[in-house]
């Protein structure tokens, strides 16, 4: 795969304090990349440093091949999609998605064509009059990657751009920009706090906490075996067990509760359910255990009830290969 | 719950003021310009149109188009160069904001006539630049600085500036900068994202700046009065004289209605121009 993005020992700091400590990454074309992580973990930074926003205090970033530090924001061959669509409001959205050809001076007949075929694709062509002010949240939020896209940039970045929308909305957004990226072929560099999203839409995801790359996988590598006690319990549920120094993680859906007289072999603790919590498609069990302080979930799907209540005693157990030894 | 009508209650106050001593004064007036002066300056009360009929006289004419000329002039020099002041201290830090902010409004600490007689020290004759020029050697003879349309101009945009600063000040810093961060995204250089983002977005500002600077300098009289000498009297002069020297207020009433009615139409029309630029911009 072609690299089109690479970062080479990004650094940033504001007003001496370190917000990204040296950072390497590479992107390759087509790609839809999410950079996960919760606020303040310099994700955004991070993308507006490849937007040029903002300047790397140190490192260096390169676009399909070519050094960016000394090119301005409005030379670089890539758009972004704000988080609140930063939409101009004095302009319609026929001249908002117009304003990026305009300024490149592509000529009128190849602009109205590519204006035509982005309403339609983004399905605004009903709405092409109106200001951003007469458009709900969804139908602005069309508009900001309609604006984008139209200029067929080789990369586009997305600052949480679905963060100010409400969750149904978001669900059915989020599958149709994966879509539109797969259709169109464009590199995405997607910007969420939301693993939930990050999972359902990316390649890869980078987890990122306090500035560093924790781990960098696809979505079922991050989820089955995360490398660090961070990535273990920001994304989904974990039951971190420690022994000695080093740390194990086991999914709530991969323990298994037996009767405390079946043999000793197969389970590893023991406990008492304190807490059952009904979702509809499984049940949440939170067990005390006896001899650690602490409590462990576990998952326990409609159709394979054991029948627990709360108050049984029970003992844990769970596959070897079903457990990940995490990296401190 | 406060009702509406009980909140109605709260502009009452300033409703009161400005109908005692602003609307019914320009009733009086609007009445007066209708009636005779008598052979003492008296008024008689006895309707007629002549007050008006004296104003098609050119040399009103001239007066008011000369008027019309530094005000405008005014307005665009203040509005030059009250922009990128605007916008130099709107990118300013917060700290430092607020000491500009202070500097541009210090002069209005300051008695208005003690400043404009501030410029004529500075510039007459034998006033501080003229002194410094001479012992420098660069001239022989004073400069003639003061009592012409310029130093009544420089007095002017002097005395207007912070009319048209601050209004801009203000919707600059209302602005989402996400917006122009988002035009150099789209490939706008920074001149084109100020013309196509920026400054349509601060128009509102800018219509207000000069609105204030314009209605302001077509009524001033005590710049042109003290910086510009017999020469440069304008309107406000004219009309100031009328009520003072001449004692003849229903001429002098007849021309305040002239001069607002003027600005009135002027102003509409400039809204109208900037309403129009805004669409054309949109369009553009």
């Amino acid at each position: 795969m072609k690299t089109i993005i690479a970062l080479e020992s990004i650094e940033k700091h504001f007003s001496g304090s370190v917000v990204i400590p040296p950072l390497s990454l590479s992107i390759a074309e087509g790609e839809f990349l999410t950079l996960l992580g919760p606020s303040g973990c310099g994700k955004t930074t991070l993308l507006r440093m490849i937007a040029g926003f903002e300047e790397p205090t140190a490192g260096e970033i390169f676009l399909d091949g070519k050094p960016l530090t000394n090119v301005p924001p409005y030379r670089r061959d890539m758009n972004m999609v704000f988080q609140q669509y930063a939409l101009f409001p004095h302009m319609t959205v026929e001249e908002n998605i117009l304003f990026g050809l305009k300024m490149k001076k592509v000529p009128a007949a190849e602009q109205q064509r590519r204006l035509e075929e982005v309403l339609q694709y983004t399905h605004l062509a009903e709405l092409r009059k109106r200001t951003p002010k007469q458009l709900s949240g969804g139908q602005q939020q069309r508009v900001a990657i309609a604006r984008a896209i139209v200029n067929n940039p080789k990369v586009l970045l997305l600052d949480e751009p679905l963060g100010a929308l409400d969750y149904q909305l978001r669900k059915s957004l989020q599958l149709e920009l994966k879509n539109l990226q797969k259709n169109l072929g464009i590199t995405f560099v997607y910007v969420t706090h939301d693993q939930e999203e990050a999972m359902a839409m990316s390649d890869r995801i980078a987890v990122m906490n306090k500035g560093r790359i924790e781990q960098i996988a696809s979505p079922a590598e991050i989820y089955n075996h995360p490398r660090t006690l961070f990535v273990a319990t920001f994304i989904g549920e974990n039951n971190i067990f420690r022994s000695g120094d080093a740390s194990i993680a086991v999914r709530p859906e991969k323990i298994r509760l037996y009767p405390l007289e079946v043999e000793p072999d197969k389970h590893r603790m023991t406990g008492q359910i304190t807490d059952m919590v009904f979702l509809g498609n499984l049940r949440k069990l939170y067990i005390r255990l006896y001899d650690e302080d602490m409590t462990v979930l576990a998952h326990e799907y409609a159709g394979d009830s054991r029948g627990w209540r709360a108050g049984d005693q029970v003992a844990i157990g769970w596959a070897p290969e079903d457990e990940v030894t995490l990296r401190c | 719950m406060l009702t509406t009508k009980r909140l109605k209650l709260l502009a009452l106050p300033a409703l009161m003021w400005l109908g005692a001593l602003f609307v019914l004064p320009l009733l009086m007036i609007a009445a007066l310009s209708f009636l005779k002066r008598g052979t003492y300056g008296q008024i008689v009360y006895q309707g007629t149109l002549d007050n008006y009929a004296r104003i098609i006289d050119p040399l009103y004419g001239d007066i008011f188009l000369d008027t019309l000329a530094v005000s405008v002039l005014t307005t665009f020099i203040s509005l030059v160069c009250g922009y990128p002041l605007a916008y130099h201290i709107s990118r300013l830090r917060r700290s430092a904001q607020q000491v500009w902010l202070l500097l541009v409004m210090i002069p209005f600490w300051i008695n208005f006539l003690v400043r404009s007689y501030a410029w004529v020290i500075i510039l007459r004759s034998q006033g501080v630049v003229n002194t410094v020029l001479q012992s420098l050697g660069l001239i022989d003879e004073p400069l003639p600085l003061l009592y012409n349309s310029g130093s009544v101009l420089l007095g002017m945009v002097y005395t207007l500036l912070p009319f048209m600063v601050l209004p801009i000040y203000v919707s600059l810093e209302q602005m989402d900068r996400r917006k122009l961060e988002a035009a150099y995204d789209l490939g706008a250089t920074p001149w084109k994202a100020f013309w196509h983002v920026t400054l349509p977005m601060t128009k509102s500002g800018v219509v207000t700046g000069s609105i204030l600077v314009f209605v302001s300098s077509i009524g001033m009289f005590v710049v042109p009065d003290v910086m510009g000498g017999a020469k440069s009297a304008l309107i406000g002069n004219v009309i100031q004289n009328q009520f003072l020297s001449a004692r003849d207020w229903p001429f002098g009433s007849a021309l305040s209605i002239v001069l607002m009615l003027l600005s009135m139409l002027l102003i509409f029309l400039y809204y109208r121009a900037a309403n129009a630029a805004g669409a054309k911009e949109g369009a553009a």
